[in-house]
């Protein structure tokens, strides 16, 4: 790849993704249309609540599930159509972080075989006493001390937070450019996700690691992502994309600023006094049974009957590059 | 010494003595991993000790073979702890030496079986689809048919001539066991997310198949293995008792078989006799089974450091 | 009644002989394979009828095992080795821990009950809603099934569920959302005065956590029960809270009112938990972390558990251990340096609410 293309082709791309699970007669879309651009060196948020498909998004960005249509481009290329030596090297190069500390290291393995595993695969290190020096330096990159210490011991003797900065020193053995991280520190305790999260930043502003950042806590997306963007999901599309501080104080979508107005702030005066907006109905639109139009819409505040029922809105720019998908945005920003 | 001579020491850095002490090193530690369990260590000492006195007993306390028609069913004595059998021979001997045709076919049947079940039921779930249903549809097969019986069957239709033979034909028929477990194991671990991870490093099928997969499955393994013993043992002792299995080796199902056709139940100071390798083969079952709960520690890290 | 005589507290809103519930002097240990672990040590406080109390604390802390330990529903390792768990109604006060098994079945949900995370294993899942709440109503008080199902009916379309519905269906057909009100709506089927909820909105999505979060402030004004809960969520208690108590090791470490702890903390760690919560609306805040773990609660090290990860510590901080001081109308804190946390926490709140640098 020469310079020059690396510029402007953005480092993952995905068009019209989509993932169908269940037999033929029940399929189920966990993600339906979704289109994005992360450019290299950037952090996309992917935000929603469960349900919404930002994970099963995640999964198909790092090539673990194939899309059922649309495509996954990395450097340009989709993934799917290139030939297996240039799979193996974006399968390298796109790493996750799982959400689960405890599910995600073999318990039966200690962290250096967990980490050396794929230093040796790969013949990354050509020597026992390089894998030793490569381990520390993994371990001082990801802040994990004592190194020698640690990487003796079995995953269960180690911290969730530990634990997670092993996850993330394995994957930077294969010098990933390319990290999603799927609610990498939901399951942490809250006074280290923040030293977590500093040294995934780190990670960016060192080693030019580029971010898909998953989660449901839009505090935490709008504190790593500040100078990102972040994506709202739900139920499997992609409803508003913005830059984060925009996103959060100026929400366009009724979606978005539903749930911007619904999270409880760690400040009573704030939180006791913030305007609530109330939605038309609790019930989560099942998969199986989609709204007809607008899937929001049976929720929506604004709803407007005969538009939002019929026509499923396409997320569009609203020239201040910000996407929304509304119909009602849209209108707004034509009468403008 | 010649330059290569030196090279070659100096990098051989492990002695002899180091190597020996390793060896010890790991023997101690499995010793001691054993022990965390109070019950799980009895059954392990229980098994040790048949295994040794199964195999190396009779080298020590060959078979009596001399009949003793004015002994014919003594009573237990000091020199004879055990008393005496249907001809005046004794019976200790008999027992220190029927275990090993047992233990060794048991041995071999849980190894053969075990071999097959793993290697089938990994094979179904990595590959899937069509393979996956033929295995599945076979083991189903050979899971409805019920195993003593067929043994039975079997044991009319084909000269069961050796110890091998037998182990491999009590293999053959229980496979499907471990075969699902192993199967339905390999499934539901394969979603795990160390394994994703290992996937999206690029280790390769094999690494995640035996670095990955199966050291999660050994305490499973192991004590499948075990119940297969205790089940091929089962499994021996009935087919020597119906007299279906021709072995004329000692063996303390043929104790048991001769000993009641030999009328030593009506005989209380023989009782010994017919009691002996009953005891044999349920007291290392149960050891078998205690032993179990150690295994399960041995094979599990996670266990081991219970806070 | 000797036995049901407390201390009074300084920091208490109230007069102790008021309160509703009164605990004293609270150790529970669990036995482990290792040693004794020190779940919780020592804890002390009042809750008055009608208000909300918060627990916070992260993983490991011990208030679950408090919470736990209230209503002696601890699992068999675990021993509550000292203290005074003292309820009081019309009147009469009473230690639960000298309860016996008939009274301690009725106390536990006539007067105190609990509500679980939403979790399926909450439910007993061949079991219909319907038979569940019946069988919880009959395990601690005797009634027919009509009793109950006209109990019922009225308070799940209090917290907006459909009763025909949601009676006839398993655990498992309902959401997370659903199933967290139906065991709000069991824990007030016996209307009692308190309840004491166990991380009510944890693992639920944002605005189903709205909904739970609403629904219990407005429960709690018409029901007008005292509420205890138990979160590692910080945001929870300013939502609801009146008075907070964040825990540490199995201590106590700061309590007091909701606008105490949040905008005066005086104790590191609840500075520390605040500094390291980010708010949605605003501009954005610099965060930070509190470097380092929890002690060891089978080797508890000496002096001041927090000491080790604590900006503020000092020589004394690792020999002496801090005990709760009264440092304000209804605030305390265990702390030797707690005027610095102050001094730190105005200027904590001063950056937040004018931020300098480059995203003001």
């Amino acid at each position: 790849m020469s310079l020059a293309s690396s510029h402007d082709v953005p480092l993952i791309e995905v068009r019209g993704l989509g993932r169908a699970f269940g037999s033929r007669r029940r399929r189920v879309w966990a993600v339906d249309d979704v289109s994005f651009r992360v450019p290299r060196g950037e952090i996309l948020c992917l935000v929603g609540e469960s349900g919404c498909g930002k994970t099963t998004t995640g999964k198909l960005i790092a090539g673990l599930l194939r899309p059922s249509r649309g495509e996954v481009r990395f450097e340009g290329q989709d993934i799917w159509k290139i030939e297996r030596k240039s799979f193996k090297r974006y399968r390298t190069a796109v790493q996750l972080i799982h959400q689960d500390p405890y599910a995600s290291l073999n318990p039966m393995q200690t962290v250096y075989e967990i980490i050396t595993a794929p230093l040796f695969r790969h013949n990354l290190v050509s020597s026992r006493a390089h894998a030793w020096e490569r381990c520390l330096e993994l371990f001082h990159i990801v802040g994990l001390t004592p190194p020698e210490d640690l990487l003796r011991k079995h995953p269960h003797e180690l911290s969730g937070g530990q634990r997670q900065r092993v996850s993330v020193a394995r994957a930077l053995t294969v010098n990933p450019s390319f990290i999603v991280a799927d609610e990498a520190v939901s399951m942490v305790d809250v006074s280290i996700r923040v030293s977590l999260l500093s040294m995934l930043g780190r990670l960016r502003d060192e080693f030019g690691v580029t971010f898909l950042f998953i989660t449901h806590d839009l505090a935490l997306a709008k504190y790593f992502a500040w100078d990102g963007r972040i994506a709202v999901m739900y139920v499997g599309d992609i409803i508003e994309i913005s830059d984060t501080p925009r996103l959060v104080n100026d929400p366009q979508h009724p979606y978005t600023q539903a749930l911007l107005s619904a999270v409880p702030e760690a400040d009573p005066e704030l939180t006791r006094n913030k305007r609530r907006i109330a939605l038309r109905s609790q019930d989560i639109p099942s998969l199986q049974n989609l709204p007809p139009g607008c899937r929001f819409h049976p929720r929506c505040p604004r709803f407007v009957e005969g538009l939002c029922d019929v026509e499923p809105p396409a997320l569009l720019e609203t020239g201040d590059g910000r996407e929304v998908a509304c119909h009602l945005v849209v209108r707004q920003e034509a009468v403008a | 010494m010649s330059e290569d001579a030196v090279r070659s020491t100096t990098v051989y850095q492990r002695t002899a003595k180091d190597v020996l002490l390793g060896m010890w090193g790991s023997i101690a530690r499995f010793f001691r991993l054993m022990a965390r369990n109070r019950l799980g260590f009895v059954g392990f000492l229980i098994i040790l000790f048949y295994f040794v006195v199964s195999f190396l007993g009779p080298l020590v306390m060959p078979v009596d073979n001399n009949t003793k028609v004015d002994r014919i069913f003594e009573r237990p004595s000091w020199r004879h702890p055990l008393g005496m059998d249907h001809q005046g021979r004794d019976v200790l001997s008999q027992v220190v030496n029927g275990g090993r045709d047992i233990l060794t076919t048991a041995l071999l049947t849980a190894l053969i079986s075990t071999a097959i079940g793993i290697t089938l039921g990994a094979l179904a779930s990595v590959i899937g689809g069509g393979v996956d249903n033929l295995l599945v549809m076979l083991a189903d097969i050979f899971m409805a048919v019920p195993q003593f019986p067929l043994l039975v069957v079997l044991a009319g239709f084909i000269q069961v001539s050796s110890m091998a033979f037998l182990a491999l034909i009590l293999a053959v028929l229980s496979w499907p066991g471990l075969f699902r477990a192993v199967r339905a194991q390999v499934l539901s671990l394969r979603e795990r997310d160390y394994v994703e991870a290992a996937v999206l490093l690029d280790l390769g099928t094999p690494h995640i198949i035996f670095r990955e997969i199966l050291p999660n499955m050994m305490s499973y393994i192991a004590i499948s293995f075990a119940f297969s013993m205790t089940g091929a043992i089962y499994s021996q002792t009935g087919l020597v008792l119906l007299g279906l299995v021709p072995f004329s080796s000692q063996n303390w199902g043929v104790m048991i078989s001769i000993a009641w056709t030999r009328g030593a139940i009506f005989y209380r100071d023989a009782a010994v006799y017919i009691l002996a390798p009953v005891f044999a083969i349920a007291i290392f079952q149960l050891a078998m089974v205690w032993m179990t709960r150690s295994l399960e520690e041995v094979f599990n890290p996670r266990l081991r450091a219970r806070a | 009644m000797e036995g049901t005589i407390v201390q009074q507290l300084p920091w208490s809103k109230g007069q102790a002989e008021e309160a509703l519930l009164s605990v004293r002097d609270m150790w529970i240990e669990y036995q482990a394979a290792r040693g004794a672990v020190k779940a919780v040590r020592g804890v002390d406080f009042d809750i008055f009828p009608g208000e909300s109390m918060a627990l916070i604390g992260e993983s490991g802390c011990g208030k679950t095992t408090l919470g736990l330990g209230i209503i002696r529903l601890l699992v068999k390792t675990a021993e509550i080795v000292r203290g005074q768990v003292i309820y009081r109604r019309d009147g009469s006060a009473v230690d639960v821990r000298s309860m016996d098994e008939e009274q301690l079945r009725q106390f536990r949900w006539q007067d105190c009950a609990m509500v679980f995370q939403s979790a399926l294993s909450a439910f007993n899942p061949v079991l219909r809603i319907r038979d569940q709440m019946y069988e919880t109503v009959k395990a601690h008080r005797s009634a027919s099934r009509a009793e109950v199902t006209e109990i019922a009916y009225p308070l799940l379309r209090r917290v907006q569920l459909e009763p025909e519905r949601v009676l006839r269906a398993y655990p498992h057909e309902l959401s997370g959302g659903m199933r967290q009100r139906v065991l709000i709506a069991m824990a007030l089927l016996l209307n009692p005065p308190m309840i004491i909820l166990d991380e009510p909105t944890t693992a639920l999505d944002i605005l189903t956590q709205r909904t739970i979060i609403d629904l219990l402030r407005a429960l709690q004004s018409d029901f007008r029960f005292a509420m205890m809960f138990i979160s590692h969520d910080l945001s929870l208690a300013a939502e609801l809270a009146n008075h907070v108590a964040t825990m540490y090791a199995g201590c106590i470490v700061e309590y007091g009112t909701v606008n105490q702890i949040f905008y005066e903390p005086h104790h590191p760690y609840t500075l520390g938990l605040i500094k390291a919560v980010p708010t949605v609306t605003g501009d954005f805040q610099d965060l930070s972390s509190i470097a380092g773990s929890p002690p060891d609660l089978i080797d508890l090290p000496l002096g001041c558990k927090f000491h080790v990860r604590c900006p503020f510590a000092t020589r004394r901080c690792e020999e002496e251990e801090p005990e709760l001081m009264h440092i304000g109308p209804e605030h305390a804190a265990a702390c030797f340096y707690t005027d610095e946390v102050e001094r730190q926490a105005d200027r904590a709140w001063e950056e937040i609410r004018n931020p300098q640098g480059a995203f003001a």
